[in-house]
Formats: C-alpha cells, structure tokens, sequence
C-alpha cells in the first residue's frame, strides 16, 4: 500500500494535469470545431463550392456568373512628361467577381504637378456595367517631383451587362490640372 | 498527539475513562483545530452561516420580484444578489457542508483516529474564511459585486468592475481549499480504514464522498483555468475569450461547463450518500442493491463529463451535437434512476418509522425526483430551446439543489446530530420544521414551473404584468422557507450545542447500523485511535 504522503503528490499531480488540462482544452475545442465543422453555423457558408465537406470555408459569392468570362484590357495614355502604366495589361474575369489591378505612376519632371485620370470604356455600352469601386481616378493627385505611386483599381462588371460583350477595353488618360495641352 | 494511554479492555470501554478530552481549550481550540470532529463543526458553522447570507440575498430578491416594476433594488444591483446568491450558495454553503459531513462522519465510519492530514485539514476550513469575506466585501467594491451571472460568463466579465478580479481570487483559493479537502478524503478513505473493512463494505456515504471527491480533484482545476484565463483576458492581453484577438466567447462556456456539469453531482453525490444510509436505517432493512448503489454513483460521476453542452443548447450548436448531448443526458437518468428505485425497495416492506431524519430522507427522494423529471424535460433541445434561461430552469435546479442537497443534509444533521452533541432533538420541532421548510419550499418553487412555461426570463428584476400572481405566490413562500431555516438554528441546533435536552443514547435509532453507533454520544474527542476489529459485515467493532 501506498503511504499517505504518496497518495497525496499522486492526487496533487492529478490536479495540477487537470489544470494543464483546462488550458488544453482551449486548442482541443478549436481542433474538433475545425476537424468537424460545427462552428460554421450559416447554411451559404456550409453550401458553398470553395468549402471542404461543409467545413469553415470563405463563403462563396453567389453572384458571380460563371457561365460566361469577359477580358479586360487596361490601357494608359500619358499627355505630358510622366510615366503611366498598368500592371496588368488583360484579364479574365466573369461577371460579378471582385477584381483588383493595379496601376504605376512616376513624376519624372523636377516640379509639383496636380493631376487626375479620365477613364472611358470601349465598347461605350459597358460602361454602366463596369462598377468601380476604388479607382484613383476618383480624386486628383498632387506629386512632388519625382514621386512614385502604385494605384489600384476595384471592380465588377454587371452580370446585367449584354451577352454580346466579350472584350472590354478600359482607357487612362492622366491630365495636369489647370495645364494646357 | 497520542499521548492518551489506555491499554486497558475493548475500545469502547477505554473510552468510559476518556472523557477529560485532551484537546486546547478555548479559541485555540478552533483556530489550531486539526481534530476532524472540531473541523466538521466549524465546516457546518461556516456553511450555514453562509447559507443565512445567501438567504438574505435571496430573498432580497424575492422581495423585489413580489410585485411588477421596480420597487426595492435596481436593475444594477438585482443582477449582483441573483450572482452572488448563486455563487455563495454554490460555494459556500453547499460544498463546505457536504466537507464538514465528511469531515466529521467519514473518520468514524471507516474506523479512522481522525483526518489523514490534520493540518492540511486545519488549512483547508481557514483559507475559506478569507475567501468568503472577499466574495462578499465586493458588495462595497466600486461598481458592486459581480453581476455577470454565477456562471461568470464572457464577455460580460470582461466588462465588470474590480470586483470581478477579487470574486476571481476568492474562487480560487475557495478551489484550493475543496482540492485539498478531496485530496484529504481520498487518501483518508483508501488508507486509514480499518483493516477488516474492505472498500464493498464501506458505508454508502463514504463511497459516495470518495468519488465525489475524485469528480472534485478533476474539475475544480478546470474552473481555476477558466477563471484564470478570464482573468489574464481582463489585465494581461490574452484574447482566449475575445474574438478581436482570435477568442471567442462560446469557448468560456465549453470550459466552464466541463466544470459546471460534474460540480451539479459533486452537490449532489454526497447527499445520495446521506440518504442511503438514512433510509435502511428507518426501514430496518438493509439498503437493496448496495453493490448496484455503487456502481450506478460512479456510473454518474463518469457520465457527468459527457454531456456539458446541455447547458448551451442554444449557443448555435449543429443538430448532431445536440442530438449527442440529448441522448447522453438522458443516459444518466439510468443510474439516478437505479438509486431511486433501491431507495423504494429498500422501504418496501420495511418496519417504518418516520423520525424526522427519515421525513426529510423521503421527502428529498419524492422532491429530488421532480427535479430529476424537469431536468429530462430540459435534456430535450427542442424544449430546452424555449426553456433555456427562464424560469423553468430556476424551479429546476432549486429542485434539485435546495430539495435535493439541503434537504439530504438537514436529513443527516437530524440523523447525526445526536451523536455531534450528545443531545436528542425535539422530535417535535424537528417535524414542524420538516413540514414548515416543505410546504415552504414547494409554495417557493412550484409556481417557477408556471412561469417558466409562460415565457418568464430569469436574471431580470422586473416583469410583465401576466407574471404578478405566480410571482407573488413564490415571494411569499421564500420568506416562509428563510424563517423555517431560522426556526431550525434557534430552536433545533442551538438547544443541542448548549447540551439542552434528553440526552442521547450511544445508539439513538434502533436500526441505524455503522461504527459511528459503536462509540458513546456525543463522540469523544478522540476515537478509533488503534483500529477496530469487525465483524463479518464490518458495521460492528468486536473485541
């Protein structure tokens, strides 16, 4: 038989592993929730295609229309002594999927300009169906000389847009503000 | 220690010259105490004068809710007395109770001198004591007491004041002062028995508190982890609890109630213990099934860890989890259910007689039962999902805590007082008081049900106008029930500790049976200090 001193480390020893265990259990629920997948509570996340057998996942956009791909073209005119280029010259993307591409710019001239981009859109149709919803050509810009910025562009296109549409050009021009042509 | 000398003849007659006890005298008698029989007293002491204090609250909050609209406390303040009410019940009443009856009963069951660790013992009833004068100084603290719910659920904690912190540390030393109780009563149990005592003879009491005492050295460090990690949520930057840093708030409840689930048995095991001894003692009959009594206790112990999250069906659990926690709840009525019909068997053709110990035994069995039946009802998610965090639930715990826990031990203090004091109760009044706390209980927590169904949230300090009856109905039952307990200290208790009374015989019942009967009333200072020679069924010393 075990003395009593014995007996007692032994059962102290199990309180203090019971004590381990507790904090153990913080990493063992979060193990199980993710090997199981019952913490994913909401049924489009459960459903949705990018998910591994219901699990957490990133929950899907159902409005994208796979069922068709559109290219974009960027394209940049520069009207002055400054480089303007974007990054990615085309892209496929279907209607509805969040995209975002990035532009380069430099002030390649040894004095302060303000400047802003114009966009247009070929064909003329798909312009109310490109929603941008960051773009630097939404405000104008001051830049020291010299300056270099990488700009980005966030976008959709409309799955309303018309079926007849497959190309969609995108065009920059960069003005100077309040300078003449 | 030993220094008595008595070599003279059986035990029981060594003690007829035994009577001048060698023990200090006065305060240090207590302060130093390290007898387990000193220890039990001051236990009880301690739980019942916290059992006044979570009464007042109690009924604080019964006052408040006797009629519609705010009258006596705010909202604030509501919400800190339901908190502490639980707390300090929980904690401070219930759980050192249960350890004073082990304290005083476990030793001279088993045939023991005393406590294995006298002054583990000594230590583990005085870190109580500053602990319980934390908890309720945080009553004065800025901000009040913690009103988060006894559950201490985050994030709410997370938003209490400094009282939060101390309720924190009160619970923990309360924590390491049951584990060391359990530690005590386990190696106590499996070591100082006497030799002729193998561990299927034990007492039903001792066997229960044994695996009470494993389920409290298993999850009471559960609980310190949790509140810890609360705590270093709250002032040392861990996020385990906040979904900012990555936590998430559901974790708490997964934590704390692998703690929550066993502690509900750790309060109620030892009063199956009580009973089982109670019953066979009245019945005069030996306890049916005694082996199946042991199992299905440790059936129970075992089956508490499998089903915590009946407490969250609600949390947005997926419905295979529910379905788990659902059907192994339900599991555990198997066992409880084993007891209750050994508790019918074992009176059935049995020689009855009902002192007041055996009313209360037969009353915590049919009241134990309608709580056991509510908690079915809440083991079902679909009903549970409308039941969850009202009244239903109140009435149900109450059932089995306060019909259940407190009954069982006023079962065995009327059982055992006698031989604690030396003095014979007044049958009489014991009876008043059965009636008086059971009619009063009932009136209490019976219309709980009624509004529970009824849709009436519980932890709110006011209702809507459909509620006012039942709540009124319950308001005036609680205060009859608080003064019943008043009545027991006054005219019950006090009588006996200042030896007023008949006095008692060494062998009050006529069918109790057990080493506890074995040594004169009141029980010496010391007892059992060479280990006793048994008989065949190791109920009786011989020799």
């Amino acid at each position: 038989m075990q003395t009593n001193f014995q007996l007692m480390r032994k059962l102290l020893m199990v309180s203090l592993g019971m004590f381990a265990f507790g904090y153990m259990l913080v990493p063992m629920y979060e193990a199980f929730c993710l090997w199981t997948g019952s913490n994913v509570l909401s049924l489009s996340e459960r459903e949705s295609k990018n998910s591994m057998n219901g699990r957490a996942s990133m929950p899907l956009n159902t409005q994208v229309d796979t069922s068709r791909t559109i290219s974009v073209e960027f394209d940049t005119n520069v009207r002055g002594p400054w480089h303007f280029s974007p990054m990615t010259r085309s892209l496929n993307v279907h209607p509805g999927e969040l995209v975002t591409v990035m532009f380069e710019f430099e002030n390649i001239q040894n004095r302060t300009m303000s400047a802003q981009a114009i966009p247009s859109y070929a064909p003329q149709q798909a312009a109310a169906h490109f929603n941008k919803i960051e773009c630097f050509c939404f405000n104008q810009y001051t830049l020291a000389p010299g300056e270099k910025k990488l700009w980005p562009v966030t976008f959709y296109i409309n799955p309303k847009m018309s079926k007849d549409v497959k190309t969609i050009t995108l065009s920059y021009t960069f003005f100077e503000v309040g300078a003449s042509v | 220690m030993s220094s008595i000398s008595h070599s003279n003849g059986s035990f029981v007659d060594s003690h007829a010259h035994d009577d001048h006890d060698h023990h200090p005298h006065g305060w240090r008698r207590w302060v130093y105490a390290t007898n387990h029989k000193d220890i039990g007293t001051l236990y009880l002491l301690f739980a019942f004068t916290m059992l006044m204090l979570g009464g007042v609250l109690a009924l604080l909050i019964r006052a408040e809710l006797f009629q519609p609209g705010l009258q006596i406390v705010n909202p604030e303040l509501f919400n800190q007395l339901t908190t502490m009410h639980g707390l300090i019940m929980v904690f401070g009443a219930i759980m050192p109770a249960f350890v004073g009856f082990a304290n005083w009963m476990i030793p001279l069951q088993i045939g023991a001198s005393d406590m294995a660790f006298a002054r583990m013992n000594n230590f583990s009833f005085w870190l109580m004591i500053p602990a319980a004068l934390m908890l309720s100084s945080t009553f004065f603290m800025p901000g009040g007491a913690p009103a988060a719910g006894w559950t201490l659920y985050a994030p709410l904690t997370m938003q209490m004041g400094p009282s939060m912190d101390v309720a924190i540390f009160a619970l923990h030393v309360l924590g390491a002062s049951s584990i060391m109780g359990s530690i005590n009563i386990i190696v106590t149990i499996l070591n100082m028995r006497a030799p002729d005592m193998p561990l299927m003879k034990m007492p039903m009491f001792v066997w229960t508190w044994l695996i009470t005492a494993f389920l409290l050295i298993a999850v009471m460090p559960v609980l310190a982890g949790v509140i810890t990690m609360t705590l270093t949520d709250r002032h040392f930057g861990t996020t385990f609890f906040n979904p900012a840093g990555g936590g998430d708030p559901v974790m708490f409840q997964h934590i704390f109630w692998f703690f929550g689930h066993p502690e509900v048995y750790i309060m109620i095991l030892p009063a199956f213990g009580i009973v089982s001894q109670i019953i066979p003692a009245f019945a005069r009959k030996k306890l049916f099934g005694y082996s199946s009594m042991v199992y299905a206790t440790a059936s129970i112990a075992i089956l508490s860890f499998i089903v915590w999250a009946h407490h969250m069906y609600t949390t947005g659990m997926p419905v295979t989890g529910q379905l788990f926690f659902m059907y192994a709840t339900m599991l555990i009525s198997v066992p409880t259910g084993v007891k209750v019909f050994n508790w019918v068997a074992t009176m059935w053709r049995g020689s009855m007689t009902f002192e007041t110990p055996m009313l209360f035994a037969v009353g915590f069995i049919f009241v134990f039962t309608m709580g056991g039946f509510t908690g079915l009802i809440l083991s079902m998610a679909p009903i549970d999902l409308q039941l969850q965090d009202g009244y239903y639930v109140v009435a149900h715990f109450h059932y089995v805590l306060v019909a259940g826990s407190l009954f069982a031990m006023f079962a065995g203090a009327y059982y055992w007082m006698p031989k604690w004091t030396g003095v014979m109760y007044k049958e009489s009044r014991g009876k008043l008081h059965f009636w008086w706390t059971l009619i009063a209980f009932n009136v209490t927590f019976f219309p709980m049900h009624f509004l529970g169904l009824a849709g009436m949230p519980r932890r709110y300090a006011d209702y809507p106008m459909q509620f006012a009856d039942f709540n009124a109905i319950a308001s005036v039952g609680a205060f009859f029930f608080g003064f019943a307990q008043v009545y027991f200290f006054f005219f019950i208790v006090l009588p006996c500790m200042l030896g007023k009374g008949e006095k008692a015989a060494q062998q009050p019942w006529e069918g109790a049976e057990g080493l506890e009967w074995e040594v004169p009333s009141p029980a010496p200072h010391h007892t059992y200090e060479t280990p006793p020679k048994l008989n065949a069924d190791a109920n009786k010393v011989i020799g």
